[in-house]
């Protein structure tokens, strides 16, 4: 019983990692940039829910509604104002500006919300349910069940819609798709914005599991995910679950058999080990197929 | 995590330099006495009033202030008005020792400080060669009061406080517990190592302890662990954020029993944030020194005079504040009543014995010395009923 429950703990820890994960993939895939912001919108999805809830005391359906849409809308800006003007300018001025804007998110949000945890206000009636001596949690059912549906949908909108055939094509070679009168500027925005969505999803599912908004949680996060997505071959879609699934399963048993403190240390010795035997990740193939 | 490092720590870098400027302290204090007029008692107030922990600093200022102009009001020591002179030592323990110097060449006959342990533990150090009467509202390092007999402090430690929850477990008829804490954190090592021994000593079986490092968020692998051994109690002695988080994982994994916390609970509840939810808190237990739920008549009065006066309620840390100037100007009124000059070396001495034998009524309790700087007080255990707090026993000193 305490391993179903450690099963399940693993399962929706990496279901979280997978979200982020996703989110780091797909922008990799596309303009092979690095979104180190990408945590951070999480933090800001996650203030978004705590002040729709416990400011103006709306419903919660309407705050995960506001975080999805905020955190898309977010993903969008950073990539116009930021990224953008640079998409001709070397790799590592990009990756540089990632950082800053990473930097601005969270000092911004410790400006304007202070240094303390904010609490997020229960989305629903959390309370375990019972199936004989087994107790399950209904949020950690829930965040696995929307990562698989997130999964699929995300899977069947990169292989079977026109968006996701342009997404596939850019990612492929920009200069050729271009010719082919793909725009690519709108396909980068709408890859920005899934990706965003995904991190808007699981800054929803984050709070609801631990309940606190802090200007730093993305950071930890987002590094977790980016180790999740490079294990798991970043700009691979089933990679980055993979990955995300494999570093939640790997703390929680780390913590399980008493060794907690060592859990990150795990997790980064892990992504040592795969990039030494195998330096594109699980699912990752060199050059094809990315997004 | 602002709060991770609070009150308890600051490595103890300083020690070092500490030393060297307090061989300059001692000679510049020999030059510079004696400068209190002769109508005014000079106090020294020092304490982190700006950086990452000022808000402890702040608070604890807020209470000393409180107890001397109430002090003023009422005509001040044999006639003489109490004169504070507050400084910024930053967090910083070289800025506090040089803080020290300055009030000590100005002329001060007792300081209220520090505030942090690492900072009070550099200040301590020199005061101790001065004989200098310091009171700390909320150093809880052991070493703190280990240099001289001139250092006492209005706070419990640590180690006390994980022996007193380890008792209180067993009154309450707790025959299983585990505990999870800050592996990294010393004040949460300390308190858990205490109450781990303590519970060896008296019978009480620990199932599991399970550690956790600084800025973590998922306990659920820890906590079904501790589950699985079945605990009737769980000692979580960390910062309230973690302990709120704890306490919520907890519950959503369906453990029903009680959870036992040490003063880092204090602002769980009350602030502007409820950091775990009232059923999910309902039963469990935590020991402080003031709340300001305590329905006893000198703490309500002291909650209206500092509403009064600040608009806001008072912290556990406000109330410390006021208790620590309490007990140095306890001890500076019994040293004028000896008729000795405050500001020379019986004066000092007079002023530590009368703070070591003597025993004021604070806020926090009755405090007393029992030939140590740690003061022998009651304690509150609080617990919580239907979302709010409420003093659950007073363990005597």
């Amino acid at each position: 019983m305490t391993f179903l429950t450690q099963v399940l703990n693993g399962l929706q820890l990496g279901s979280i990692y997978a979200l982020v994960a996703l989110g780091y993939t797909m922008v990799y895939g596309i303009i092979l940039l690095l979104n180190f912001a990408h945590g951070d919108i999480i933090m800001v999805g996650a203030y978004i829910s705590w002040i729709v809830m416990a400011q103006m005391g709306f419903h919660p359906a309407i705050a995960i509604l506001l975080s999805v849409v905020g955190c898309t809308l977010l993903g969008v800006m950073i990539d116009k104002v930021a990224y953008a003007p640079l998409r001709n300018a070397p790799r590592l001025s990009i990756l540089i500006t990632a950082i800053g804007v990473s930097y601005f998110l969270e000092n911004g949000a410790q400006l304007v919300f202070g240094a303390d945890a904010k609490v997020v206000p229960p989305y629903f009636d959390a309370s375990p349910l019972s199936f004989g001596s087994v107790q399950l949690s209904p949020i950690a059912l829930l965040t696995i069940a929307v990562t698989v549906v997130s999964t699929a949908i995300l899977t069947f909108l990169v292989q079977k819609t026109k968006l996701g055939k342009a997404m596939r094509a850019v990612s492929e070679d920009m200069g050729a798709a271009r010719l082919m009168g793909i725009n690519v500027n709108t396909t980068i925005s709408f890859t920005f914005a899934v990706g965003s969505a995904l991190a808007g999803i699981g800054a929803v599912l984050y709070a609801m599991a631990y309940t606190q908004a802090t200007p730093t949680m993305g950071i930890m996060l987002g590094t977790k995910a980016f180790v999740a997505a490079v294990l798991g071959g970043i700009g691979s879609i089933p990679g980055a679950v993979i990955g995300g699934l494999l570093v939640g399963f790997a703390e929680v048993f780390v913590s399980a058999i008493g060794l907690s403190v060592w859990k990150d240390a795990v997790v980064f010795l892990l992504l040592i080990i795969v990039l030494i035997v195998r330096p594109t990740g699980i699912l990752g193939r060199t050059m094809n197929e990315k997004v | 995590m602002a709060n991770a490092f609070c009150r308890r720590d600051f490595v103890k870098l300083s020690g070092i330099s500490a030393v060297g400027l307090g061989a300059a302290s001692i000679l510049s204090a020999c030059g510079g006495s004696g400068s209190s007029s002769s109508d005014t008692i000079k106090v020294g107030l020092m304490g982190p009033y700006s950086g990452d922990v000022a808000q402890y600093g702040l608070a604890v200022r807020k209470g000393a202030e409180l107890y001397v102009k109430q002090l003023n009001a009422d005509g001040g020591l044999d006639g003489k008005k109490i004169e504070l002179d507050t400084q910024d030592e930053k967090g910083d323990a070289t800025e506090a020792v040089n803080v020290y110097n300055k009030m000590v060449e100005g002329g001060v006959v007792g300081i209220i400080g520090d505030v942090t342990s690492t900072p009070s533990i550099a200040v301590a150090q020199v005061a101790a060669g001065d004989n200098m009467p310091l009171v700390s509202a909320a150093a809880t390092a052991a070493d703190f009061v280990s240099f001289g007999p001139n250092a006492f402090r209005a706070c419990i430690t640590d180690p006390y406080q994980g022996k007193l929850m380890a008792d209180f477990a067993a009154s309450q008829g707790f025959k299983t517990v585990a505990t999870i804490y800050n592996s990294g954190g010393d004040y949460e090592k300390g308190v858990n190592d205490a109450f781990v021994a303590r519970c060896k000593e008296i019978g009480l079986s620990v199932a599991t302890e399970q550690g956790y490092q600084s800025g973590d968020v998922d306990f659920k692998g820890q906590l079904t662990s501790i589950i699985a051994v079945k605990p009737d109690a769980v000692l979580s002695p960390n910062y309230y954020q973690e302990d709120g988080q704890i306490v919520t994982q907890a519950r959503q994994l369906g453990y029903t029993g009680a959870f036992l916390g040490a003063d880092g609970w204090s602002n769980i509840v009350g602030g502007d944030q409820e950091y775990a939810s009232a059923e999910d808190l309902e039963g469990c237990f935590y020991d402080c020194s003031f709340v300001i739920e305590n329905e006893s008549e000198d703490v309500q009065k002291f909650v209206k005079a500092f509403q009064d006066e600040y608009g806001e309620a008072p912290t556990n840390f406000c109330a410390l504040g006021y208790d620590a100037a309490m007990v140095l100007l306890g001890g500076i009124k019994t040293a004028l009543s000896k008729g000795v000059d405050l500001s020379s070396d019986d004066g000092r001495q007079a002023i530590v014995d009368g703070i070591a034998q003597g025993s004021v009524d604070g806020v926090t309790g009755t405090i007393k010395y029992d030939g140590s700087g740690d003061p022998v007080k009651p304690t509150l255990v609080i617990t919580f009923e239907g979302g709010s707090q409420k003093v659950f026993d007073e363990v005597g000193a």
